[in-house]
């Protein structure tokens, strides 16, 4: 089996868990002897990828004729969605970006791609994904393949493209929604795409119930179409099974994750305040950035528990590993998470999780703790209990034993591969 | 006759090191950045306090004891020179030795201990007056708090510590009406006196000096000389007070600066009836025109002239709540180097940097401020707080 992959995060390159749950996916899916080609908007050097074949973008691009290009226009029809994307703005973000590129079309696309081959990677996203979108038409008319994976709305255009001039499947992979990310307020421009892919998909993989149900009722996309399929979780720590010494003796709860509306950072400080009333022995660590941060640093220290509550701002690499290591508990107070990894990170270290229900993690974490995003009353409660009652604590450490048991990169391809199949079969 | 009293301000506060992380409480127990606190003090030193001290030795030598001026320069610059460049200790010392200079005392770490502690404030003066006296030979009789950060109270405590002048803002919600040019008597006070701030004519140097879109812009010297001149009759102090930075760091050299400065005494002493006097000999020939009576705090900072450049936002406030909270505790460990690194926690300076008041201020404010956004100035300064707030519980316990 021979895979078209089309993904825009790779390790060590990560914005969001998209990047680690495309390296973990592959390298199940290379453990049952796939073949992978992944391509890139831009790649450098140092990319985990020795399980796969690894495509920049920006590489192709490069190696790409004018003549070349021509050709492509006449075959390729881009889609039509001039809207500047990109995956974590804000809604006052995008506006700033649409403002600027209200202008593009595509004449001026295609334009840019015969003058820019330098590979340079431009602020506009939206740019890029059409741009990308080429660079897939061109892949897909010069490599042999059987199934086509496009992952999230970034590389949609590039995976209808791929399809479109090679006739092969196309899988559309769905991390996360623009609804996850806005809330209500969704940017149009952003959904139109995302629907443009599902639509174009001969099966879609959602990462939960949760995205799949989502899916069903806001795109109106039959649900016979959808697959679930939970990620899993890299299980190598580089730290061994030591745990960190703290500095305190207080008990550590950690948030570690974007600190925007989606993750709700919010929730977290104040169910913090309300544990700090009933037990001042703990602490509380919130490792991340984002456009929430500084009322978030605000709000603690209005609630006065600035000797109790420590931001880490943006953790990377052997951090991430500390401060789970050095944590007790770990939150994830998300209003709407597709999925959500960190829980399972955080078992990794032994340290048991509370999360809230409206994520797609929920549904595989049969013994964590869940309350609803907004309960700060239960959540705080939960702590509380959680601190106090160790032999509680330690259960939920072995039951995180244990999930993690089942929870595998390998296992997750394999359902992955049985959908690769079916599609390919049926083309066949 | 009419004096200028001039009081330059000289203080450079220890800089946290901005690195210093979450990680690192518990393990790392340096909070300063000694290399960016050498660096910014010996580029401070070079463009403004050597060449400043130079200019005022000579103008001082020059008009033969006519030209008086008067220093505040906080404990924590002092130390940081005795490490960095005792050079530029010496120089203050050549200048003390003209017995044209006055001293005034302040506290040793710049701090807002008055606001927060009384005892911590009166200890940090005393600090301060020892420190001003093994340097430069004398004890001071004039204080001033931080930025001149003052109240009635403050007046009233001052005196209590046997000071004779008090120096402090001429902001318009202490004196309406009345002309900062004349000696107050704080209330509640039967000896100390009072000298404003003439703010006009002193920010007209301190902020103005280059500013394109002022409408006086370039400031002759005679023009200034001439508003000085203009208070005759109606004023018998004019109080220049302000950053010594001014001239050189804030105001650069190509400014024209110290051209100003060394022509301005000269023409200031065109008019027969006007003197230099420091703020102690102005204050001891003359008697209190008036009253002033203030019961909130005023400063010399900001629009609003009050304490809101340090405190009043949650994260101020916090901050400096755990900062004193630690007072007694550090206090009981008897460790000097312990209580010397809470003190330079103290210093104002920390507190300005978590503003975020950007209003018509905010330019000042950036200028002055080494880190990105106040949010991470709170959180380096709340790391290194926390890590000394668990050194100290851990000597206490251990000497328990």
């Amino acid at each position: 089996m021979r895979v078209l992959m089309f993904g825009w995060e790779f390790p060590p390159f990560i914005s969001g868990g998209l990047g680690t749950a495309c390296l973990g996916l592959t390298k199940g899916l290379a453990q049952h002897g796939t073949d992978i080609l992944f391509v890139l908007p831009r790649l450098d050097s140092d990319e985990e990828g020795r399980h796969l074949t690894l495509m920049g973008a920006n590489r192709v691009r490069a190696s790409v004729g004018l003549r070349q290009i021509r050709e492509l226009r006449e075959r390729v029809s881009v889609l039509e969605v001039l809207s500047p994307l990109r995956p974590y703005l804000t809604e006052k973000e995008y506006q700033a970006v649409v403002e600027e590129h209200e202008q593009l079309h595509t004449e001026d696309i295609i334009r840019q791609l015969e003058s820019d081959f330098s590979g340079g990677y431009g602020e506009n996203l939206m740019a890029e994904i059409v741009r990308y979108s080429f660079v897939g038409a061109h892949v897909a008319q010069t490599e042999e393949f059987d199934v086509i994976h496009s992952h999230d709305w970034m590389t949609a255009p590039a995976g209808i493209e791929a399809k479109r001039v090679s006739g092969k499947p196309l899988v559309v992979h769905a991390h996360a929604l623009e609804f996850d990310r806005s809330g209500e307020h969704v940017n149009q421009q952003v959904y139109d795409l995302e629907r443009a892919g599902f639509e174009a998909a001969d099966r879609i993989i959602a990462v939960s119930h949760f995205t799949k149900d989502t899916i069903v009722k806001r795109y109106s996309i039959d649900s016979g179409k959808i697959s679930v399929v939970h990620n899993a979780v890299s299980q190598e720590r580089r730290l061994g099974q030591i745990r960190m010494e703290k500095a305190f003796h207080e008990k550590l709860v950690l948030f570690l994750g974007r600190i925007t509306f989606q993750k709700g950072p919010d929730y977290f400080v104040e169910a913090a305040a309300k544990v700090l009333k009933k037990n001042p022995n703990v602490r509380f660590a919130m490792a991340g950035s984002g456009d929430m941060f500084p009322r978030m640093v605000e709000r603690m220290a209005e609630l006065r528990m600035a000797d109790k509550f420590h931001f880490l701002g943006f953790v990377r690499g052997r951090d991430v590993e500390r401060i789970y290591a050095m944590s007790d508990l770990y939150v994830m107070p998300s209003v709407s998470e597709p999925f959500g990894i960190t829980p399972l990170e955080a078992m990794v270290y032994d340290v048991p999780s509370i999360v809230s229900k409206q994520s797609g993690v929920a549904e595989i974490l049969d013994d964590a703790v869940k309350v609803d995003f907004w309960d700060v009353d239960r959540l705080a409660a939960e702590i509380l209990d959680l601190l106090d009652n160790e032999e509680r604590r330690l259960k939920l450490v072995e039951s995180g034993r244990e999930t993690l048991r089942k929870v595998q990169w390998e296992l997750a391809a394999e359902k992955v591969l049985g959908v690769y199949r079916e599609l390919a079969g049926r083309m066949t | 006759m009419i004096s200028v009293c001039f009081y330059f301000q000289v203080h450079q506060p220890v800089r946290l090191d901005q690195r210093y992380s979450f990680f690192d409480i518990g393990h790392r127990h340096v909070y300063r950045d000694d290399a960016a606190n050498r660096e910014i003090l010996l580029k401070v030193a070079e463009k403004c306090y050597l060449p400043a001290n130079r200019l005022m030795l000579d103008l001082i030598e020059r008009h033969k004891g006519r030209f008086r001026i008067s220093y505040a320069v906080s404990g924590v610059v002092l130390e940081q020179y005795q490490e960095f460049s005792p050079e530029v200790l010496a120089s203050f010392r050549r200048l003390a030795d003209t017995g044209c200079v006055e001293f005034i005392g302040e506290t040793y770490y710049h701090s807002l201990a008055f606001l927060f502690s009384r005892d911590e404030f009166r200890r940090q003066v005393k600090m301060h007056a020892r420190a001003l006296e093994e340097l430069f030979g004398a004890k001071p009789k004039t204080f001033r708090n931080t930025e001149l950060i003052y109240n009635n109270d403050l007046a009233h405590e001052v005196e209590k510590m046997g000071y004779k002048v008090v120096l402090a803002e001429g902001a318009d919600q202490v004196l309406g009406w009345r002309s900062p040019n004349f000696i107050y008597q704080p209330a509640g006070c039967t000896k100390l006196k009072a000298l404003l701030k003439n703010y006009r004519l002193s920010d007209d140097i301190a902020f103005r000096f280059s500013d394109r879109n002022w409408s006086e812009w370039p400031i002759s010297v005679e023009r200034y000389a001439s508003w000085l001149h203009s208070v005759a009759g109606s004023g018998e102090v004019i109080n220049l007070f302000m950053d010594y930075e001014t001239i050189g760091e804030h105001q650069w050299k190509d400014t024209g600066i110290f051209e100003f400065f060394d022509k301005l005494p000269d023409r200031i002493l065109d008019h027969g009836d006007y003197a230099f006097e420091t703020p102690a000999e102005a204050a001891s020939r003359l008697d209190p025109m008036a009253q002033i009576d203030v019961p909130y705090f005023t400063s010399w900072a900001d629009l609003e002239r009050d304490v809101s450049a340090w405190l009043g936002n949650p994260m101020q406030d916090q901050a400096a709540e755990l900062a004193y909270a630690l007072e007694e505790k550090v206090l009981a460990t008897h460790d000097d180097d312990m209580i010397a690194t809470w003190r330079e926690m103290l210093t104002s300076d920390h507190f300005y940097y978590m503003c975020t008041k950007w209003f018509s201020d905010g330019d000042v404010h950036k200028y002055f401020n080494p880190y990105e956004t106040p949010h991470q100035a709170f959180i380096t300064y709340m790391n290194a707080l926390n890590d000394l707030g668990l050194r100290i519980d851990a000597r206490n316990t251990a000497s328990d």
